[in-house]
């Protein structure tokens, strides 16, 4: 197996590790979203209201080889009639810098509450989406994404 | 390096009353995260599109809310329920104040 990748030789892995390794002790961690920051953004928008699983359709890569580029497609199961249509949809990531990826709004005249984006991943992590129905239900569903090569550039 | 975004969308031209369209758009644009650091250690000032919108007949139908987290180049895609004959106008609204739209016809029938 030829040790060089895309330039890299495997002593400026090591090299970059290491100096990495001791950045990281001098200066302060980079902030990461978690689960909670995650759950105080979706308690911001709803507060303590009850989630039900079910209904949500979250499609994601199991395993994302560049964490720049991630399809992410997000299907709601609703008639999207005027008396009930899902009214929004929210999509969190929680190991990334910031929480939020992309809140979508919906309305009746889409026919399906269904739309595909593309996201950037910082490393291995949980998709959250939460879907609000317009009667103000709320659905739940969450993915897991492997994250080979994360999305956040130095 | 910087490029006016140009907004690409792909609506059918034609549809049947009640047909369900897929509509799927894409603007060039770096959708610098506000993260990232130059050679010299200095953050690179966040420039997103922010938001997204698309109206038909200048009826709201569907809009995004984008997060530093959505890749260069957004893509976007979403439904639509055909019922009658009009445009589309899209709307991506930049960090800066910028706005990028694009209009596509339909002929429903």
């Amino acid at each position: 197996m030829p040790s060089q990748i895309a330039g890299l030789t495997r002593r400026s892995t090591l090299t970059a590790g290491a100096l990495a390794a001791f950045a990281s002790l001098l200066a302060p961690r980079l902030a990461f979203a978690d689960e909670k920051t995650v759950m105080a953004e979706i308690k911001k928008l709803y507060g303590d209201k009850p989630m039900a699983e079910g209904k949500i359709k979250l499609d994601v890569p199991e395993i994302a080889e560049n964490g720049l580029v991630v399809p992410v497609n997000v299907e709601v199961e609703s008639p999207m009639t005027e008396a009930d249509y899902v009214k929004a949809v929210h999509i969190y990531a929680d190991g990334n810098p910031q929480p939020g990826i992309v809140s979508y709004s919906f309305t009746p005249a889409c026919g399906k509450a269904s739309a595909a984006t593309r996201m950037r991943l910082a490393q291995t992590q949980n998709i959250v989406c939460v879907a609000e129905m317009s009667n103000g239900a709320l659905h739940m569903a969450k993915a897991n994404v492997k994250v080979t090569i994360g999305g956040c550039g130095g | 390096m910087t490029t006016k975004p140009t907004p690409r969308v792909r609506v059918p031209a034609k549809a049947a009353a009640g047909e369900l369209i897929e509509i799927k758009t894409l603007i060039s644009h770096e959708m610098e995260s506000g993260q990232r650091k130059d050679a010299q250690g200095k953050t690179i000032p966040r420039k997103i599109i922010n938001k997204f919108s698309a109206s038909f007949n200048g009826k709201p139908v569907f809009s995004a809310d984008w997060h530093p987290a959505i890749s260069a180049n957004p893509y976007q895609s979403f439904f639509f329920k055909a019922t009658e004959s009009g445009e589309f106008t899209f709307v991506w609204k930049d960090d800066d104040g910028s706005e990028y739209s694009s209009k596509n016809k339909l002929t429903v029938g």
